[in-house]
């Protein structure tokens, strides 16, 4: 009986559920996603949605995948997996790049942005917050155009999102490419109009602001502005129709569209950003602390911002020093001698390290830094040099000990002991940090990366990670892009005086003459102040002279030697440079240092730039899907 | 319970004989290869750097189905029987091709069997009387180079190149030893000669491979010269 009554209690209980009618059960709200009425009606929300836009920017070069940064033999790749052993086995690119990182075709993000720009006009809060954010919205939309016209050339504007009718021809769909000159006109238009719809705000480096889209516009002229002028040299690389190849008359007028943007941002009127130079006593760490210094910076215009446990990369535990690391990992990337090399001695002259005296006689250093005495203040804020500090720590990098008789004493681990002769006690014989041959992920080229390297305890471990952001526009590259285009428009002076400015900052104090500015100077200052940015990859493109730095031929250490300072100076090997230390008691030679350029047993190929590589390929899907679209040139 | 060991095997057998019959296709059988000509004369590459691509259509999506043209200018792949396009993508190779040489710009291939198919390509120059010859120490390589083009699409030659390397790949990827002659510094075409030292060869032979190569400005793939196997 009590039974009964427990099952009649369970069915009463039933019915309290069960009145509900089908059609309310049917019109219910789903509780797990907003309608776009709901998204729109709050400016938090819209505010996280423009979040979720700002962490889909595409960057060639991200920080969260340091295998972006292993391009162009300016640095070696030591790590071992399937990924960078990519890198110096292989004779050419393939016409997307390694793993493809040079291609994009996001037009998923284009349509969002869109339908955003489109949506936003319909929210219900005040008219000013729209404005801003719809102005930001469309400084992604035409930064994501830019990255595509760097790597593709002409190609698809859309600036409305595509509904399809289904009515099975989807024609009125396919938009062709557009002309190169055209995606470059149309960039630096909206940089033009959003400088005035955009805040100034020099202090907000993440968000879009006046000052950035000026860079941006800047930036896009300038590079305009070089592919009309030299494409000339490369007339193959082309398409019908300018969808590649931008009239070389043009040049001009894209330089002077350059120089007085980049004029507007240094007057001060879009913000007030300047060189950062808070530690100006020391140089180099003043250039390195300008990529992790997160606190008033002023140099930064624009940049990718991470975050702490919300949005965080590991550059720095891929690439920090392996002796005394957080994790037992590092050493990716090695910066090459090729680049280290290019750093001038302060009288603003090139030479390559000395290694060896007139007379091919080893030179003898006292302290391994010292060979790298008089030079440019960025080499040290760029590479960690050997005898360096990074974290508090002395890096140990040295090859081997050298002994009277020439011959040499090393070990096949990271500081291995082993004994010398006339002595029964083990020494070190190889650095802690390396470089040992033939292993991985230390010190190969007897260098390792400093910038973007986060001096915070715990940047380098696993379970933390960095913050340090990416910096996409800053005021040094602002003063060189004024640089180049008032050389380019034939006023050397004017473009001396900008440059003197980057150059001041990184310890010379002889200035440049308008009569040293030439086009190997702009070359060759873009190249070390913004070494392992990803700024070379651009200016090897929009210079053509990547098939002239990669042509294929295999590297002595005379080629090495030669040509430093050079835009076109062979690359084709990334070289390194081994410490050794002296052992030879009662000499005064003894415990002194000496070095031998080396290149690495993993570089088994010579980089050859195919004219086809000046554009990234079009992926066959995607000619499929729209035949409107051209394939790129020599491809 | 007993487990009975052969029924479990016997079965897994019998699966296994029973699953492999109907749901596979016939692999591709007809072997298609050709060789790019000109007036009959084979075309020397560099190895894996000259693409082609075939299409067929009819099957969905047409995306190319692509491979390198050999040293000796041959290609090959394994199809199954139909009606293909073949074509030399744009500014691939040392030649013209296609709708700037005059001519159409697919070559249509019915696959029937193994087939033969030539493909006729006009280079910008070419190299006759290409000599190859060791002695002692040196490599030299003497040959005439003669324009083809001469039309709008005529090229200037940027360089040439003798390539001296272990294996019968001698080109600009692998070699050991080369010299290189600007084209500015060539005074008679019809006998050019270049010569290079052997290196000391890590293991010894005592054999070389040499070939030259002419580099076109503003093309990226080079002609090249038949390969020679040297003694010395």
């Amino acid at each position: 009986m009590k039974k009964i009554s427990t099952i009649l209690f369970v069915v009463l209980l039933g019915f309290s559920w069960a009145c509900e009618s089908d059609s309310e059960f049917l019109d219910r709200p789903p509780a797990e996603s907003l309608t776009t009425q709901q998204a729109f009606s709050d400016p938090a929300q819209v505010l996280s949605i423009l979040g979720n836009l700002y962490d889909r920017q595409f960057a060639v070069y991200r920080l969260s995948d340091w295998q972006t940064f292993a391009d162009f033999n300016e640095v070696l790749v030591t790590a071992d997996d399937n990924l960078t052993n990519l890198w110096h086995t292989n004779n050419t690119w393939p016409f997307g790049g390694i793993n493809g990182y040079w291609t994009t075709w996001n037009y998923t993000y284009i349509r969002e942005l869109n339908l955003f720009l489109e949506r936003i006009g319909d929210a219900t809060f005040s008219e000013e917050l729209k404005a801003t954010y719809a102005a930001e919205a469309r400084f992604l939309r035409a930064n994501y155009y830019f990255e595509l016209a760097k790597l593709y050339g002409g190609v698809p504007i859309i600036l409305q999102s595509q509904e399809y009718d289904f009515s099975g021809d989807p024609t009125y769909l396919q938009v062709p490419r557009s002309t190169e000159a055209e995606i470059y006109d149309f960039i630096i238009a909206e940089a033009d109009t959003l400088k005035s719809l955009l805040p100034i705000n020099a202090d907000g480096k993440s968000r879009a602001s006046a000052g950035a889209a000026l860079a941006m516009k800047a930036q896009a002229a300038v590079f305009a502005g070089s592919l009309a002028k030299y494409n000339t040299t490369t007339p193959s690389v082309s398409l019908p129709g300018g969808v590649i190849g931008i009239p070389v008359e043009r040049a001009t007028g894209y330089y002077e569209t350059a120089l007085a943007a980049s004029q507007e941002i240094i007057s001060g009127s879009a913000g007030n950003y300047g060189l950062y130079l808070k530690i100006p006593d020391n140089l180099s760490e003043n250039f390195a602390a300008l990529f992790y210094d997160k606190n008033a910076n002023p140099e930064v215009i624009y940049e990718e911002e991470y975050q702490l446990k919300f949005k965080f990369h590991y550059f720095t535990g891929a690439n920090q020093p392996r002796y005394g690391a957080e994790e037992e990992e590092g050493g990716a990337l090695n910066p090459s001698l090729n680049l280290v090399q290019e750093f001038e001695l302060l009288d603003n002259t090139f030479a390559p390290i000395p290694t060896v005296d007139a007379d091919g006689n080893p030179i003898y250093y006292e302290n391994q830094v010292d060979i790298f005495a008089n030079r440019d203040a960025r080499l040290g804020g760029t590479v960690i040099l050997p005898g360096t500090v990074f974290k508090n720590r002395q890096v140990d990098i040295w090859a081997g000990v050298q002994l009277a008789d020439g011959s040499i004493i090393s070990g096949s681990e990271r500081g291995q002991l082993r004994e010398l002769p006339g002595n029964s006690v083990p020494q070190q014989v190889v650095g802690f940090d390396g470089p040992v041959a033939a292993t991985n992920q230390n010190a190969l080229a007897g260098f390792y990366v400093r910038k973007y390297l986060d001096p915070v305890p715990g940047s380098g471990r696993r379970g933390t990670q960095s913050e340090v952001p990416r910096i996409r526009y800053r005021y040094a590259g602002i003063l060189l892009i004024a640089a180049e285009a008032a050389f380019e428009l034939g006023q050397p002076d004017i473009a001396a005086g900008y440059m003197n400015e980057v150059r001041a900052r990184a310890g010379f104090t002889i200035p440049l003459t308008g009569a040293d500015i030439t086009f190997d100077r702009i070359v060759h200052e873009r190249r070390v102040e913004f070494a392992l940015e990803g700024e070379y990859f651009m200016d090897l493109k929009r210079f053509r002279i990547a098939h002239k730095i990669f042509d294929g031929v295999a590297m002595n250490v005379a080629d090495l030697r030669a040509g430093i300072g050079t835009a076109t100076n062979r690359s084709t090997q990334p070289w390194g440079l081994w410490p050794y230390k002296i052992y030879e008691p009662g000499s005064p030679n003894d415990g002194k240092w000496i070095f031998k350029e080396n290149l690495s047993s993993r570089v088994t190929a010579s980089d050859n730039w195919q004219l086809g590589n000046y554009y990234s390929s079009i992926d066959n899907n995607i000619l499929n899907s729209n035949p409107k679209l051209i394939r790129q040139p020599l491809q | 319970m007993k487990i009975k060991f052969h029924y479990i095997l016997l079965l897994a057998v019998g699966f296994g004989l029973a699953s492999c019959a109907l749901d596979n296709y016939d692999e591709p059988t007809s072997q298609l290869t050709g060789r790019l000509v000109y007036q009959g004369n084979p075309i020397y590459l560099e190895f894996n750097r000259v693409s082609y691509e075939l299409y067929q259509d009819g099957f969905g999506k047409t995306g190319p189905l692509g491979s390198t043209f050999t040293p000796e200018g041959t290609f090959s792949q394994l199809l199954f029987d139909g009606t293909y396009k073949m074509v030399v993508p744009n500014g691939q190779g040392p030649f013209l091709w296609g709708e700037e040489a005059d001519m159409p710009d697919t070559v249509t291939i019915n696959v029937s069997g193994n087939t033969e198919q030539d493909f006729e390509v006009i280079p910008f120059w070419i190299i006759n009387n290409a000599q190859l010859s060791g002695s002692g120490n040196q490599v030299t390589g003497t040959f005439a180079l003669e324009q083809i083009v001469t039309d709008a699409n005529a090229k200037n030659i940027e360089s040439v190149t003798l390539y001296i390397s272990k294996t019968m790949f001698a080109n600009s990827q692998t070699n050991v030893a080369i010299t290189t002659l600007e084209g500015a510094a060539i005074t008679d075409i019809n006998s050019v000669s270049l010569s290079a030292a052997i290196p000391e060869l890590v293991p010894t032979q005592n054999y070389v491979f040499a070939s030259i190569g002419v580099k076109f400005a503003g093309v990226d793939d080079l002609l090249f010269s038949p390969t020679e196997k040297i003694t010395f």
